[in-house]
């Protein structure tokens, strides 16, 4: 019995193993079902999404990075270059204690005090997992010496990259400009543009000049690499490569030589020259002194430099030519000449007699001339040669200021010349729209009178005075001044160039022209304004005075240069072209704080005009302010001072 | 001597062919995906090759002990493997912050390992020496001789060893029929008290889990390895990218991919094929370890067989689910075909018992 049983519970046990075996045989091939369907999702459903991951893990696509153009004068100069040298590079996210590390570094690549203050604004000024450098140009010696203790440096690395070079340092640093690591700010205006892709792998880009306005040219466009790469993003092969597009060279219309001899002339004074080809708009000549070395900003200027920059009391980083505003004072006399006469308001003959000032009709406020006494019967040449403010005050008085706006406005004055670089003032021609506009103001008669001597209102930028002066000189033809002459492919073959066209012709009468023309001529002759500095010309040399008053000298108070401060002193001014028959080259000079501008500014004029026309060079004190000059010549404006509308 | 002419005989008498060659020829397909795992390098295929060899040697050994001389070393196994576990525990080496490893001056042994096989046969022992009186109260014995070396293993910790340990406890508990209320029971009870589990976790084990969950939470960590080996299946597509053109293998985005992950270097090259393929064989196997279980002569031999094959299918499933991205990422071999000698004596002993089992003249129970 007991046998049975056991028997029974034993048959009864192994069915019920059989049993469970079965159950978990069922359980096993649905699990393997389960594992199936998702294999079946993953390599069927979604194989394509896998696909793209897969390749997206497989092949990183590398930009090239084009050369970037170069630039030369227009004699081939070159103004910037590039060169290939190594850096040595570090993402500070990698980085735990980065000084420590910058210390340890020193012990195998030397690292000066200026490069850790560098890399301090580096710093402030990017991202921490961008690469950035701590020391540029290393010698063969120091990368050897950095690649044998690499080791030591995870996250510090050598690079191999091209470089921004101005071989000529400060020399035209105004027109040139620079180029300087991309920002926040610049890569949102590339992707504004649309322009981010082309800058992928870029770190720089034009930041001034014509580094910066010609950006789209110089830059190139970005090649790219497709590798294959492995996880640690070791390039294993390349797959395809679509080479990089050079940037365009640029040649200028500047001509260095031209450019040097002007620099020098400023000697250590502050101020601005722009000279200009008035048949082609061609700008020969764009100084601003003082300058600066472009070559601190490539890779970051260090703290130091920049607050001795940013700070100067000389402002170095300021393009007077461009962005400066004076009152163009009495250079602004030729085109109110020409007004009168063009507008028939004055006859080259008629003469008009000069007490010393001027008074409008009813009023007893005397608008003075520079001379007290007055300089007699004053024809339009006389007026011009000596400067005669009286003349222009009764000028402006019968043309009026719409007259002297619409007419003037035509040489460019009070508006943007669109030049090829950013950042142009506009300048100030007033006129009555202007002054409700901007004083809710009515404008008034005596606030015309003071704008007939280029006082007032009146503020231009010494772009803009060669501009109106090119536009004279070749007897109303404009051309858009332009620094950039053409721009050429790297085998360089000229892709386009500038200044073939003229924006305008005005039509002018010949005989009116010539009397200006004339007068201008006498202005550097014995008995004008610039004598002294038009002495022994080989050519006919053209040009007027000007002087622009830093401060107001109240009425019946004289100017006295001496027993004012430095930087109170007037600016001076000088406008001219030669020859005046067939003008080759037409300018406009400014000295700040230089007094008179016979004195301070047109010799600066004819150093330029006899290297440009003559091939002379200057001795070198020749570029010095002439000192000894007519106590006649030397007071001029003083009496307008505060005059007009007080 | 005298019986030469037979040593052909002699040698595969105890050895099941239906086994042996499903067995090669996933051997086969190992080396062969392990040759495009590891970049052609010959010396690891050599070594894996050799290994093979040796757990071969294993096998045919064990194929050859009768089934009474392995149910009667199963106590003195256990009881060495546990005092090891004890050994570990108290003086053991650690390595990357689990301490798994006794150094024995010589060489250093993993008493887990060891332990994968004596659970099992342990129980198993248990439970024939209780067939006839089988009571709960030996079902609490059974399951404190499953514990006492999985809770020590999981406080080395080692979570995928234990977990294999315990599911093949578990199976050896099962077939010897427990009722399937206390199964409810114990699972409702286990489902209750899981966030207990949860707060017992190592912070590690508990990352694997939440990366499981959602492996982009931990992209370039721990989630990185199943990101990387799902793209590697996925774009393996039906076909898959032929042998040693996978790129995700080949250009070194798949981590241990000739080991725990090999199964994602073989389903990129061989594709749903492919892994159709390599299921069916592990299929057969199983199906084959089934059968002997089915057919086994006694209550030892029915539940070590059953639970060495339901082992195998649990390395399998646990391997593949967590290389597809259905299972957290814990560390256990694809059977056969992944890298390493160990757990190939360790899988191979197991065929040998069912081997053995098999071709061992059936003794009539009584």
């Amino acid at each position: 019995m007991n046998h049975r049983i056991e028997l029974r519970s034993y048959s009864r046990e192994l069915q019920n193993f059989r049993l469970r075996l079965a159950i978990s045989a069922g359980f096993m091939l649905l699990l393997f079902l389960l594992l199936f369907a998702r294999f079946f999702y993953l390599q069927v459903s979604q194989r394509e999404h896998y696909h793209t991951l897969a390749e997206a893990n497989r092949i990183s696509i590398a930009p090239i990075v084009p050369n970037r153009g170069l630039i030369f004068d227009r004699n081939g100069v070159v103004l910037a270059h590039n060169y290939s040298a190594y850096t040595l590079e570090i993402v500070p996210s990698r980085i735990g204690n980065l000084e420590r590390l910058i210390n340890e570094l020193t012990t195998v690549v030397e690292i000066s005090a200026r490069d850790r203050k560098r890399f301090k604004k580096l710093m402030e000024e990017n991202r921490r997992f961008e690469s950035l450098p701590i020391r540029t140009r290393l010698s063969d010696v120091e990368v050897a010496r950095f690649a044998v203790n690499r080791y030591r440096f995870p996250g510090v690395e050598i690079k191999a990259r091209p470089f921004r070079q101005y071989p000529k340092g400060e020399f035209a640093s105004h027109v040139v400009g620079y180029i300087g690591r991309i920002n926040d700010k610049d890569l949102e205006r590339l992707e504004a543009n649309s322009e981010l892709a082309n800058y992928r792998g870029s770190q720089h880009m034009g930041k001034i000049g014509i580094e910066q306005s010609y950006e789209r040219e110089l830059h190139g466009i970005t090649g790219v690499e497709e590798m294959e790469t492995d996880a640690a993003g070791r390039a294993i092969r390349v797959i395809s490569r679509t080479a990089p597009t050079a940037g365009r060279n640029l040649k200028l219309s500047l001509d260095s030589k031209l450019q040097e001899v002007a620099e020098k002339a400023f000697g250590d004074r502050r101020g601005a020259l722009v000279a200009i080809e008035p048949a082609t708009g061609d700008v020969l000549a764009f100084v601003s002194r003082p300058g600066f070395d472009p070559n601190l900003f490539v890779d970051g200027i260090d703290t130091e430099n920049w607050e001795l920059l940013n700070n100067s009391i000389d402002r170095p980083l300021n393009n007077r030519a461009l962005r400066g505003l004076y009152p163009p004072g009495s250079t602004f006399k030729p085109f109110m000449a020409l007004a009168g006469l063009e507008l028939k308001k004055r006859w080259p003959e008629s003469a008009i007699s000069d007490p010393g000032y001027f008074s409008l009709p009813g009023s007893t406020h005397r608008f003075r001339d520079w001379k007290a006494d007055g300089h007699g019967l004053v024809d339009l040449h006389k007026s011009l040669v000596i400067s005669c403010d009286t003349y222009y005050y009764s000028l402006a008085h019968d043309l009026g200021i719409d007259n002297i706006y619409n007419f003037t406005s035509q040489f460019g004055l009070g508006k943007k010349t669109g030049i090829d670089i950013e950042g142009e003032a506009a300048g100030l021609l007033p006129s009555q729209a202007w002054k409700m506009e901007r004083h809710k103001q009515k404008w008034f008669p005596g606030d015309t009178i003071s704008v007939g001597i280029g006082q007032g209102y009146n503020l231009t930028t010494p772009l803009q005075l060669a501009f109106a002066t090119a536009v004279l000189a070749g007897n109303g033809a404009a051309f858009r001044p332009h620094l950039v002459k053409q721009v050429l492919d790297s085998n360089n073959r000229v892709v386009r160039e500038f200044g073939t066209t003229p924006l305008y012709r005005l039509k002018l009468d010949p005989a009116n022209l010539k009397a200006v023309h004339n007068a201008l001529v006498d202005v550097t002759r014995p008995g004008g304004t610039a004598a002294v500095a038009g002495a022994g010309a080989a050519y006919t040399f053209a040009g007027k005075t000007g002087t622009a008053q830093v401060v107001g000298v109240k009425q019946g108070e004289k100017y006295e240069e001496s027993k004012l401060n430095e930087r109170h002193r007037d600016h001076a001014l000088f406008v001219s072209y030669a020859p005046a028959e067939n003008p080759k080259i037409a300018l406009s000079v400014l000295v700040e704080n230089g007094g008179h501008g016979g004195a301070a500014a047109a010799p600066i004029a004819r150093v330029v005009m006899d290297y440009y026309l003559l091939g002379k060079l200057p001795k070198e004190a020749a570029a010095q302010p002439v000192d000894q000059v007519d106590e006649e010549e030397d007071e001029e404006h003083q009496q307008d001072r505060g005059g007009g509308h007080g | 001597m005298a019986r030469l002419p037979h040593a052909g005989h002699y040698f595969t008498r105890y050895i099941d062919g239906f086994l042996l060659c499903g067995i090669l020829l996933l051997m086969a397909t190992g080396l062969i995906t392990l040759f495009s795992a590891t970049d052609a390098n010959s010396a690891r295929v050599t070594s894996q090759a050799i290994n093979m060899l040796v757990a071969l040697g294993v096998m045919w050994l064990v194929a050859n002990i009768p089934l009474e001389h392995i149910m009667r070393i199963a106590v003195p196994l256990y009881a060495a493997g546990l005092f090891l576990l004890l050994c570990v525990a108290l003086f053991g080496e650690v390595n990357n912050g689990a301490r798994r490893w006794l150094n024995l001056g010589v060489t250093r042994i993993q008493p887990s390992e060891l332990m994968k096989i004596a659970v099992p046969l342990m129980m198993a022992w248990y439970f024939d020496k209780h067939e006839t009186t089988l009571r709960l109260r030996d079902y609490g014995v059974a399951t404190l001789l499953l514990l006492a070396p999985v809770l020590l293993i999981l406080r080395q910790p080692d979570l995928g060893t234990a977990l294999l340990i315990a599911s093949s406890g578990f199976y050896v508990l099962f077939f010897s029929g427990l009722s399937w209320r206390i199964m409810a029971t114990v699972a409702i009870a286990g489902g209750a008290s899981l966030p207990l589990l949860w707060s017992m976790l190592h912070d590690y084990q508990r990352k694997r889990v939440m990366t499981l969950l959602d492996p982009t939470q931990d992209a370039l960590g721990s989630g990185y390895h199943t990101i990387q080996s799902t793209i590697a299946i996925g774009s393996g597509g039906v076909l898959g990218k032929g042998w040693q053109q996978g790129t995700q293998t080949h250009l070194a985005f798949l981590p241990e991919r000739s080991t725990d992950f090999i199964f994602a270097v073989f389903s990129e090259e061989f594709g749903l094929i492919g892994n159709f393929l390599l299921l069916l064989l592990y299929l057969t196997l199983i199906a084959r370890g089934m059968v002997i279980a089915a057919n086994a002569p006694t209550q030892f031999t029915r539940l070590i067989a059953a639970s060495i094959t339901l082992t195998f299918f649990t390395y399998i499933f646990v391997n593949i689910g967590m290389v597809i991205g259905i299972l957290p990422v814990v560390g256990v071999p694809l059977p056969l075909i992944s890298y390493g000698g160990t757990s190939m004596v360790t899988m191979l002993l197991g065929f040998g018992i069912l081997m053995s089992i098999q071709t061992h003249p059936k003794l009539v129970k009584t």
